[in-house]
């Protein structure tokens, strides 16, 4: 008899929606696992997720798949159509839970019956709200902070005068540390809670004594029904209290707890969890411990799975979602079997004999204006994990798997930054937690620094710090040892201290096949072991590995031809869950193809990670060492580069080199597509219209080049990705200085600087051009499928990453189309393509330009994927391995286009991390995220994206413009539909003039910013009567005021745009709105193209 | 802080040969042998090597990095650890902790502990898994001849069935812990006793009696005893001198509890037969049923034997099984007031999950009284 509950048909699950910093796509990777286990169990599944670039949002992954905007309204549609049995909303993160509060507080549950599985709205309530939290911990004689809780800023004053400054903020039912703050004294604490106010939904702050200092530690637990508790994983953080765990560097098991100590924890982690009463489950919980003494305190628990539970899942072999949906369908966790010894049970605490240290991966180079400074609010944008032997062997991995081009914890090039600074001046910069501290950290050691010093200045464990140290020591010994005096001993000394080869090879100065060839001269291989849950205790039945360097190796012999297949390491932006989606789908189509596929990436967040995704996973760093090391030990049939983004593209040269298989396009034709004048000429040749530009490594060079083709022009470094550091210059003072930031001067001098084989590129900008982007697959025979041509709302020289863009093109010419389609075709001819080529063009006045072509897949293929219903990734994947088009269309994988509905792609940008910085879009994207609004009509497609994208469009209310000169005309049309549609209008100055001339009344006019009469555009939108901003400043136009405005939009959270294409398409939407309710549908319904079931 | 170390060598009674560095004390003829175990406990190094049950084994440690937090007399099992050695991957050279009083490698040395650190341990266990626990022998490689005379060593260590290796760890002389008015007077018959076993005996209320293991019957009852506590410990439970005998003589006379060594020694007194497992359970993750609740615990065990639940005789019943492998973890007998857990609910390390055991101790006495 099986336990499973059998009064319950359908389930509801709710995802996290867009990638957003602090929610990434752990949940993508919790959502599958969810959707799968429920699924094998016989449920119905429903799900609802915004994001199209998820696993779980593949119409095969549920039963009915809604990619509909995370909100209570959408989702009550989907209950009163589906009428779903239960909701499990854990395993969909904050957005989820805080969207199942919103659902069972506005009564809609018990309307339709639907019963709260997992965790109670009790439950949920009591973990969430921090008073709630506080009073049930003391009440089971936990101990917390000294704390109180305030409303209103002036509240907060008084709480904090009673507990005494330093005070940290910690808003209710946020995320990421989203409104945390600490504050020293009153003035900040003004501000501090001001923000805390507003990031809670509920305008609750916890004011709490700053224990900034303290150790803190995780804990991952989880919960039967039948009260069996077992604790998955602890999680030590390297950085002490006050930096966000989510921003901190984090080391599995901890290191530094002693068994009286941390058995006390986990018994305090049970106490925890059965006073909140998560039934059944995981939950996350956070405490702190005085280094000085030993007291715990208990800061927070999250009663779901969270991202340290993906970490957790992956550092232990423990499927924390998976495990958690069986049992919120009735299991127990001694019913389950532990997955990969297959013959002991769920029901148990996972131990291993290696150590996990995660990186996290921030993106600060994108946000000039951001401070870089790490606290109590998360800012980073991925993460990746490592896993060695020792802690310095992960600590190491770790920092090369990050890709910001160091080779390991320094002894590479870049850690001559550190030099310059004085021994005082350094351990100032140590104490200041940033990106960089552990690189400064490890410099100061290696000086002689004492650890003690150190552990002063940042509260980072003098464990971890005298580990470190060892590093230093180490070098020293190498340096005097030299390449040609190594023995064994000393090669495996070194290799398990973490040395990559680049490392070594900077050392001796010499090159790193030198030392590869030398280590492997001297016998010392890699060796992998097996992430097991038991320390080999048991057998282990799946091949989830890392490397290091010891006696024995695991891994298997093959059976059938291999496929490695490289991720695309850490999310970062411009390459984020969009690749992961991409590389999953080739192992499960390869998988399914008769290969034995094998995935190598380092980022633990991801589906790609879960060792059930492909027949191995090797959980390692994407540099050519140790992909070369693992090609060694498996001898692949061919390794598939063109899925994992940039990240394994940079390594195809050398693997080829290195006599790897390369699968699909070759080596020579991705350095085409890249290399600038091979590229030129072969347009030219196929007789492609591009921008007119140039190349230069010098400015004298670009001005030339700029005399030429005309202000104005974008720059950029070739082969990057994501459009760093491009811009748009108008004249020669500005390329000077845009040259001299891509030089070695500049912030890009880190990633490599301008040479002759990275040349600054410099085009004419195509001004008002319309963007298209086409995603295209290519076989051996020749036959192009074209998988979709997007048109993008924002004008060319906005990020494609940072653009909506919309399937079908609603406004592009027929011949447009074809011109596109065509070019496309030869494009992929020429370069020879097999697989996925992604092509950018612009169109300006009817005439078709390209901007680029890359041959590998691009962010848009799960996009296209969903609203074609044709799954490019996967047929791309078998086409690099050989077949056809002609024959996977035989075997129904290619499959006809969808029709009859409009998709629209939307951006998701984190600029509430960062209120400092300007929300004007432009060629550098910004974007962590997207959503996808998907209906019948272009204007409903269009409002659901904006809704998904958390920028609502309003019903009613008023539209404040400023226009910069260029688009007042444009601009003209929006505002008119606007005043059609009822809204009244605010306009600055010049845009009310010109919106006046054409007889539009405009109902308000602002003065300047800052001009000392009347209200200005900040003062109004601060006083909450402005419904939607379009602010569109161009070129050098009023750059200052629209910064300001665009600032008081995202502080006081008004939904603003900042393009009048984005205008005109938010007038559609809003038309649309005012006409009907918005329908939901779900993909399965889209895509079977059944007409009476949409039920129009 | 270390200086280099010198080289070693462990050698297994199979020929298998592990390589890596001394570290710890120094046995005097430069080899020093034992039987092999893992464990798999990610804390309580301390505990552990201080546990007497580890007389005569030499323990390999799966987690890498052992003594992270350095050691505390608080955390000490008994007065001096009896285990033969350890086999480390590594021994951080800066602990880090506020209890912390000593370093563990001092501490090592300070009690005449050899090691070997740097051991490829996940290739050692993985053998261990499949072969059995064996024994061994390791020394440093700094002397001509020492590889010849460790793997003659290797070629000769016994495992330590049949040894009463009780004898080498019991107390020499009675003592006892607890408040003199404490609700139970319990007398513990020293196998090789933990101190977490008295501190969880004493909190339930117990004034514990510690005597030797040779102590005869009637002078455990002469002391008129609420219970008879059988103590965990080393070896091979036949091997232990008298004592089957000795507890028979106690069966129904007074409630009794027992621990590991004392769970295996009960079962022999009874007619029990006890055998060894491949390789034993030792570590602080292992699943339990409670058999009458279906509640699972996860436990602290260290032990290579176990009690044929077959041979129990009638009206036992088994209480606790081990969810990995189905080995018999408890048993009672409730017409002669005994009961008995083979794994550790004293933790010391481990988990706390079944601490309750003690007060079911309490509230059988209780019963009988
Ligand atoms: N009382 C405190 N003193 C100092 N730092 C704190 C305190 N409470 C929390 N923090 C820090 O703030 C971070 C974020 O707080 P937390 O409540 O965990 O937010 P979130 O819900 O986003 O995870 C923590 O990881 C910790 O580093
Ligand atoms: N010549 C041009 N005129 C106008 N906009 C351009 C031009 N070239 C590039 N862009 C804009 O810059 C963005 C980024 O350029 P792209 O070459 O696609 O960089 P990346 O390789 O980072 O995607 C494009 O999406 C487009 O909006
Ligand atoms: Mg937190
Ligand atoms: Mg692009």
């Amino acid at each position: 008899m099986s336990p499973r509950r059998n009064d319950i048909e359908s389930i509801l699950l709710i995802g996290s929606g867009p990638i957003v910093i602090g929610q990434a796509c752990e949940f993508d990777y919790s959502g599958t696992q969810a959707c799968k286990v429920l699924r094998e169990e016989g449920y119905r599944v429903i799900l609802v997720n915004s994001n199209p670039a998820t696993i779980m949002t593949d119409p095969e992954f549920a039963d009915a798949t809604y990619v509909e905007p995370l909100n209570v309204d959408t989702v009550r549609r989907v209950i009163e159509k589906e009428r779903p049995d239960p909701l499990l909303p854990t395993l969909g993160g904050q957005t989820s839970l805080n969207l199942a509060i919103g659902l069972a507080e506005g009564g809609i549950l018990d309307e339709f019956g639907v019963e709260m599985i997992g965790a109670s709205l009790d439950a949920i309530r009591t973990a969430e709200d921090r008073s709630r939290f506080k009073a049930a911990m003391q009440e089971i004689g936990l101990e917390v902070p000294g704390s109180g809780f305030a409303y209103t800023v002036d509240e907060a004053l008084e709480v904090a005068a009673e507990i005494g400054y330093p005070v940290i903020i910690r808003p209710s039912h946020i995320l990421g540390g989203g409104g945390t703050g600490i504050a020293a004294d009153a003035d900040e604490m003004r501000e501090v809670a001001w923000n805390g106010l507003k990031a809670s939904p509920i305008s609750e702050i916890l004011v709490e004594q700053s224990i900034a200092g303290w150790k803190e530690f995780e804990l991952e637990v989880m919960r039967d029904h039948a009260d069996n508790c077992v604790i998955v994983c602890s999680i030590e953080n390297f950085d002490a209290m006050g930096v966000h765990t989510g921003d901190s560097i984090t080391v599995a098991p901890a290191q530094t707890l002693s068994d009286v100590e941390y058995q006390r924890m986990r018994d305090s982690a049970f106490a925890c969890i059965r006073r909140i009463g998560v039934d059944t489950g995981g939950s996350n919980i956070q405490f702190a411990v005085n280094p000085a003494d030993g007291q715990q305190v208990v800061i927070e628990m999250n009663p779901r799975v969270s991202r340290s539970s993906a970490l957790a899942s992956k550092a232990t072999g423990f499927p924390i979602a998976k495990i958690a949906a069986k049992l919120a369908v009735g299991y127990t966790l001694d019913e389950i079997p532990n997955d990969i010894t297959k013959k002991t049970p769920a029901s148990f605490e996972p131990t291993i004999d290696y150590v996990v240290t995660k990186i996290p991966r921030w993106a600060f180079e994108k946000f000039p204006e951001a401070r870089g400074v790490l606290g109590t609010q998360m800012q980073s944008v991925g993460e990746v994990m490592a896993i060695g032997r020792t802690f310095l062997e992960s600590f190491q991995k770790a920092c090369r798997s990050l890709e910001t081009g160091r080779a390991g914890l320094n002894a590479d090039p870049v850690e001559a930054v550190y030099d310059e600074f004085s021994d005082d001046e350094l351990v100032r910069r140590v104490a200041v937690p940033t990106p960089e501290r552990p690189f400064q950290i490890e410099a100061a050691l290696r000086r002689g620094i004492p650890v003690e010093r150190i552990h002063e200045v940042s509260g980072i464990d003098p464990w971890f710090l005298d580990q470190l140290a060892r590093l230093g020591e180490e070098r020293a010994l190498l340096t005097q040892i030299g390449l040609d005096g190594m023995a064994r001993s000393d090669w495996r000394r070194a290799k398990r201290l973490g040395f990559s080869d680049a490392q070594l090879a900077w050392l001796w100065g010499v090159d790193g096949e030198r030392v590869r060839s030398a280590r492997l001269a001297a016998d010392v291989v890699t060796t992998y072991k097996t992430v097991d849950t038991c320390a080999a205790e048991f057998e282990a039945r799946t091949p989830y590995h890392y490397s290091t360097y010891e006696d024995e190796d695991e891994v298997a012999p093959v059976e059938r031809p291999v496929v490695m297949i490289l991720g695309a390491g850490p999310n970062r932006i411009g390459q984020g869950i969009e690749f992961d989606y991409c590389c999953v789908h080739a192992a499960f189509a390869l998988s399914e193809a008769g290969y034995e596929t094998v995935m190598v990436n380092c980022n633990p967040e991801t589906v790609s990670t879960d060792y059930d995704t492909s027949d191995r996973l090797f959980f390692e760093p994407l540099t050519v060492e140790d992909v070369l090391n693992i090609a060694d030990a498996l001898e692949p049939h061919g390794v598939i580069v063109s899925l994992g983004g940039q990240t394994p593209l940079k390594l195809a040269q050398a693997l080829d080199t290195a006599g790897v298989p390369i699968a699909g396009t070759s080596p020579a034709s991705i350095d085409l597509a890249e290399d600038r004048e091979q590229f030129n000429a072969l347009c030219a040749r196929l007789g492609i219209a591009q921008p007119p530009g140039g190349t230069a490594t010098s400015v004298e060079g670009a001005l030339k080049v700029a005399a030429e083709v005309g202000y104005p022009v974008l720059v950029r470094p070739s082969y990057v990705l994501g459009g760093r550091a491009m811009s748009i210059v108008y004249d020669d003072d500005g390329l000077t200085s845009a040259m001299e930031e891509l030089g070695l001067t500049g912030s890009l001098g880190r990633e490599g600087g301008l040479s002759a084989e990275r040349p600054a590129l410099i085009d004419r900008f195509l001004e008002d051009a319309v963007e298209v982007d086409v995603d295209a697959v290519r076989d051996r025979s020749g036959e192009v499928l074209i998988g979709g041509v997007m048109e993008h709302i924002e004008e060319a020289g906005v990020h494609s990453g940072d653009s909506a863009c919309v399937i079908p093109p609603p406004t592009l010419p027929a011949e447009a189309v074809a011109a596109i389609e065509d070019s496309t075709r030869r494009l992929a001819e020429a370069l020879d393509v097999v697989g996925l080529l992604n092509v950018q063009y612009a169109v300006k006045d009817g005439e078709v330009f390209i901007i680029e072509a890359n041959p590998r897949a691009s962010r848009t293929v799960p996009f296209v994927s969903k609203a074609t219903g044709v799954p490019l990734a996967k047929v791309a994947a078998r086409v690099m391995l050989g077949e056809t088009l002609a024959a996977l269309r035989d075997e129904g994988v290619v499959v006809p286009a969808k029709q009859g509905h409009v998709s629209v792609k939307e951006a998701v940008l984190p600029f509430n991390r960062f209120p400092e910085v300007d929300t004007l879009l432009g060629p550098e994207m910004r974007s962590t995220g997207e959503v996808m609004g998907i209906d019948r009509s272009f204007g409903m497609a269009f409002a659901k994206s904006q809704a998904a994208a958390g920028n609502g469009l309003p019903e009613t209310g008023t539209i404040f413009l400023s226009l910069a000169d260029r688009d007042k005309r444009a601009g003209v049309v929006a505002a008119r539909r606007f005043a059609d549609l009822g809204f009244s209008l605010a306009a600055t100055r010049g845009t009310a003039d010109a919106l006046e001339q054409e007889g539009i009344p405009v109902d308000t006019v602002v003065a300047k910013v800052g001009e000392e009469t009347g209200v200005d555009a900040v003062d109004l939108i601060a006083s909450g009567k402005v419904d939607l901003v379009v602010n569109t400043p161009r070129g050098r136009g009023p750059r200052a005021d629209g910064a300001h405005i665009r600032q008081a939009a995202g502080r006081y959270g008004v939904p603003a745009v900042t393009t009048v294409a984005a205008a005109l398409a938010a007038a559609a939407g809003a038309t649309e709105m005012r006409d009907r309710q918005p329908a939901v549908r779900s993909l399965q319904e889209y895509h079977q193209g059944d007409q009476l079931r949409l039920g129009v | 802080m270390n200086g280099r170390r010198s080289e070693a060598l462990l050698v297994l009674h199979d020929g298998a040969v592990f390589e890596g560095e001394w570290c710890g004390a120094r046995p005097d003829d430069g080899v020093a042998t034992g039987e092999i175990v893992f464990n798999t406990t990610l804390t309580g190094y301390q505990e552990v090597v201080t546990d007497p049950s580890y007389a005569g084994q030499v323990i390999a440690f799966t987690y890498p990095h052992i003594g992270n937090y350095g050691v505390t007399p608080d955390d000490d099992e008994s007065a001096q650890p009896f285990c033969s050695g350890v086999i480390v991957r590594d021994l951080p050279r800066r602990h880090s902790n506020w209890r912390a009083e000593l370093d563990f490698e001092r501490f090592l040395e300070r009690h005449g502990v050899p090691g070997v650190v740097g051991v490829d341990t996940r290739r050692l266990t993985r053998h261990l898994r499949d072969q059995g626990a064996l024994p061994g022998a390791f020394g440093p490689l700094d002397e001509p001849g020492a590889e010849e005379r460790i793997r003659a060593a290797a070629a000769e260590a016994r495992p330590t069935d049949g040894i009463d290796l009780v004898a080498r760890v019991t107390a020499a002389s009675p003592y006892t812990v607890g408040d003199p008015d404490a609700p139970y007077s319990v007398v513990a018959y020293d196998f090789g006793i933990k101190r977490s076993i008295l501190r969880r005996l004493e909190a339930a209320g117990c004034r514990v009696e510690v005597v030797p293991a040779s102590t005869p019957v009637d002078e455990i009852l002469g002391r008129h005893p609420d219970g008879v506590f059988l103590s965990n410990g080393p070896g091979d439970p036949a091997a232990v001198e008298g004592a089957q005998e000795r507890v028979a003589a106690l069966v129904g006379e007074v409630p009794i509890f027992g621990i590991c060594l004392g769970q295996q020694i009960l079962g022999l007194s009874l007619g029990a037969r006890t055998y060894k497992l491949p390789f034993g359970h030792h570590g602080g993750n292992h699943p339990v049923e409670e058999v009458a609740t279906g509640k699972v615990e996860i436990t602290s065990q260290n032990h290579n034997y176990v009690v044929d639940p077959e041979t129990l005789p009638a009206g036992a019943e088994v209480t606790h099984v081990n969810l990995n492998d189905g080995a018999c973890e408890g048993f009672r007998l409730p017409e002669a007031s005994l009961i008995a857990v083979q794994h550790h609910p004293e933790a010391g390390p481990g988990p706390h999950d079944a601490t309750h055991m003690f007060e079911e101790f309490t509230a059988l006495m209780e019963r009988r009284r």
